[in-house]
């Protein structure tokens, strides 16, 4: 990228892939496109309408029921999923496991987005969204989960940043910083694991001061670490899937990958969560047990809560197993589909269905909670898209060393 | 960056150590209950209550809520409906029928004010306070609007001002604290109940003549104060005539103070986060200098490592 004396423009360069701008749109014409645009156009004025009119008209929050999808699936879901620059970062940096590298960089692309549009996605159901920092620097409410996890986000976002700027310096031929950066990526990883072990397992223990209003069936003390054993299955199998989606999507950007060794690892992801999925199952009937909660298993929750732990949790368990010994790697593909379902069925359970299941008033999302969460996933898409179009995220940047 | 790996490897740990112990030291400190000496509280006795909503309209009335006139309140169609408290409608009165001798029981809620609430250890801004007197108050002035002390709140009590667009608040009862603060001051529903339901007094003595009170009508009354331990105690007190589930309370939240079933986790997630914080930082150190090898002994012979990584 360092031509210099080229005709081209920087912003041409940079911005518009090498096209001039008519081009450049042109070349955007594509149904993909169009379908998020239209998403884009519906839901824009929604959230506008959103931040002008208040909650009341815009979603069907009551008294009863405070938190709604916005919760349950923009932050619950989004930080589970997000957790794959965890997980790689973690295997790669501190155990060494140096085949992964080319799944680090995509990783933590993935979850700095998934955060940055958590936060987003959060500022919607803050009643007085323009007050976020105040828990940093006006009022400190020491006691509360709610708190650890709102610095532990601040915090864990700078430690993403911190882990994916090599990139966007790269793009901008920043050399110095980008190797300032790069430096510090051991260091940001040990304390990525620190803090988002932290805040994965808070966000569970966020429903421990509810056990009235969570079915006993996903109530448990046990929250804090089922949430963060399946945020590292999510970690997981997000890498799995997301992989397997960015390499159609990407194709052009990696023929330096040998497709049988990417099959390998695929499989070896598929070992791990094969494994932590026993184990989550394993700890769920062990909650199950202690809480001598069996008699609710034969009601309409129970069998609820049984298709997501045998379908969602132990059949791909299984499944996992089965493809890594007879190297199926279509299934383990398949599989890590599967799972994510499970994970987000787990969070909206805990957050939406299971919670408040013995009250009077349900809750059911308004379309324009629905639509403003679509379109936060939209633009998180076309935010990833743009992104691994312009900067070195999946291959390494040919005029920079990429070894630690 | 000018600087050598020593001092660079000093300033990180420097950094990362603040961030840890900063942020874990955030969620140590928390305040105990308040001296229970002072506190005040208030009986309500339901097998004497006959509903006239007297309360509903002093309460509307001193807290400045949209109100009717004193008449409207004697309306019974109401009670067709179970209500709960909302923006603007600090408490409400819900009729039960006693299954026994199929008569009305009526039933005062509001805010139970807890002796540990569940709400103020929610609350990330800290806006919530237990005061000397009892009353949990609290200050919009820092709410954030995260509606966590609504999902917190084992009673259902605070609601939210949903239809305020840019300032909503969270609201409750006060227990009239800038009434009880002055001297002789009792809540406004108190104030004005006719036939001696609410009574308000000092929490240790009304809690001796509630159980005074079973113990001379043991016919009357079903043995048990509500509010004495539930969630570790509220500054609200029940009597009723029969099991208080059966007049829309909550009797499986147990007696252990909403706070406590946090306290453990942050306890050892703090705990976690600094014990765990060496181990990794010397794990990185390891992996920092293993990698250094390497490198110069790929620098003798460059073979193997980076297969994949030529330009195509």
């Amino acid at each position: 990228m360092n031509r210099k004396p080229d005709s081209t423009s920087w912003v041409q360069n940079k911005i518009l892939l090498g096209m001039t701008f008519p081009e450049y749109i042109k070349s955007n014409f594509t149904i993909s496109n169009a379908i998020a645009a239209l998403i884009l156009i519906v839901s824009i004025p929604v959230m506008i309408y959103r931040f002008i009119y208040g909650l009341g008209p815009s979603t069907n929050l009551s008294d009863t029921n405070p938190w709604g999808i916005w919760i349950g699936i923009d932050v619950l879901c989004g930080i589970a999923l997000a957790a794959g620059g965890l997980v790689i970062g973690t295997a790669y940096h501190l155990f060494g496991m140096k085949q992964y590298r080319h799944f680090v960089k995509p990783a933590i692309l993935t979850s700095l987005l998934g955060y940055l549009f958590s936060v987003f996605g959060l500022l919607f159901d803050l009643g007085r969204y323009y007050r976020l920092p105040y828990p940093m620097v006006v009022s400190f409410g020491f006691s509360s989960i709610m708190f650890l996890i709102a610095w532990h986000f601040a915090l864990y976002i700078m430690i993403l940043f911190t882990e994916w700027s090599p990139a966007l310096f790269e793009w901008l031929n920043l050399k110095k910083f980008r190797d300032f950066f790069h430096k510090l990526a051991i260091w940001a990883t040990v304390f990525g694991v620190v803090i988002a072990g932290g805040h994965q397992s808070a966000l569970g223990a966020l429903f421990l001061v509810a056990p009235g209003k969570l079915h006993p069936l996903w109530y448990s003390e046990l929250l804090p670490l089922y949430f963060l054993l399946s945020a590292i299955i999510a970690g997981l199998t997000m890498v799995i899937f997301e992989s397997s989606l960015t390499h159609k999507a990407f194709k052009r950007q990696l023929e330096h990958l040998n497709p049988a060794e990417f099959d390998r690892l695929t499989l070896g992801l598929a070992k791990a969560a094969s494994a932590a999925l026993f184990t989550y199952f394993f700890l769920k009937l062990f909650g199950l047990a202690h809480s001598n909660n069996w008699k609710y298993l034969f009601t309409p929750y129970g069998y609820w809560f049984l298709f997501e732990i045998l379908g969602l949790v132990f059949l791909p368990a299984f499944l996992f197993a089965y493809s890594v010994r007879y190297k199926k790697i279509t299934m383990a593909r398949w599989t890590a589909f599967i799972v994510v379902i499970g994970i987000v069925l787990n969070r909206i359970n805990t957050s939406v269905i299971a919670f408040n299941w013995n009250a009077p008033e349900r809750y059911y999302p308004h379309w324009m909670e629905v639509v403003i969460t679509v379109g936060i996933i939209t633009m998180e898409v076309i935010a990833f898209r743009w992104i691994v179009n312009r900067m070195a995220i999946l291959y390494d940047h040919p005029d920079y060393d990429p070894s630690h | 960056m000018g600087m050598n790996r020593r001092e660079f490897l000093k300033r990180t740990a420097t950094i990362a150590g603040t961030a840890v112990l900063g942020s874990s030291a955030h969620t140590s400190a928390d305040q105990g209950p308040v001296p229970e000496s002072d506190r005040y509280a208030v009986l309500v006795d339901t097998t004497v209550c006959i509903g006239c909503r007297k309360c509903e309209w002093a309460c509307n009335e001193w807290n400045k809520n949209p109100n009717q006139p004193v008449k409207a309140f004697e309306d019974k169609t109401v009670f067709n409906a179970i209500r709960r408290t909302h923006a603007q409608t600090f408490t409400v009165v819900n009729r039960f029928i006693n299954p026994k001798d199929s008569k009305p029981i009526y039933v005062k809620k509001q805010c139970m004010h807890c002796e540990e609430p569940g709400c103020k250890a929610a609350c990330f801004v800290d806006a919530f306070k237990k005061t000397e007197k009892g009353a949990v108050i609290y200050n919009a002035g820092v709410c954030v609007g995260c509606r966590y002390c609504m999902v917190a709140c084992p009673f259902d009590i605070p609601a939210y001002e949903y239809y305020e667009p840019l300032n909503p608040r969270i609201t409750k009862c006060t227990f009239c604290f800038d009434r009880t603060g002055k001297e002789g001051g009792v809540p406004a529903c108190v104030k004005i109940c006719p036939t001696e339901t609410l009574r308000f007094g000092k929490r240790k003595d009304l809690i001796n003549l509630a159980h005074e009170r079973i113990r001379n009508n043991p016919d009357k009354y079903t043995d048990h104060v509500y509010g004495e331990h539930e969630v570790g105690g509220t500054s609200w007190l029940y009597l009723s005539a029969i099991p208080f589930d059966l007049i829309g309370f909550k009797t499986d939240i147990g007696q252990k103070p909403i706070p406590e079933r946090s306290k453990g986790f942050l306890f050892i997630t703090k705990v976690f986060e600094v014990v765990a914080a060496w181990p990794l930082v010397f794990a990185a150190f390891h992996a920092i200098s293993k990698i250094r090898k390497k490198q110069s002994s790929q620098d003798a012979n460059s073979t193997k490592e980076g297969k994949h990584e030529q330009k195509t």
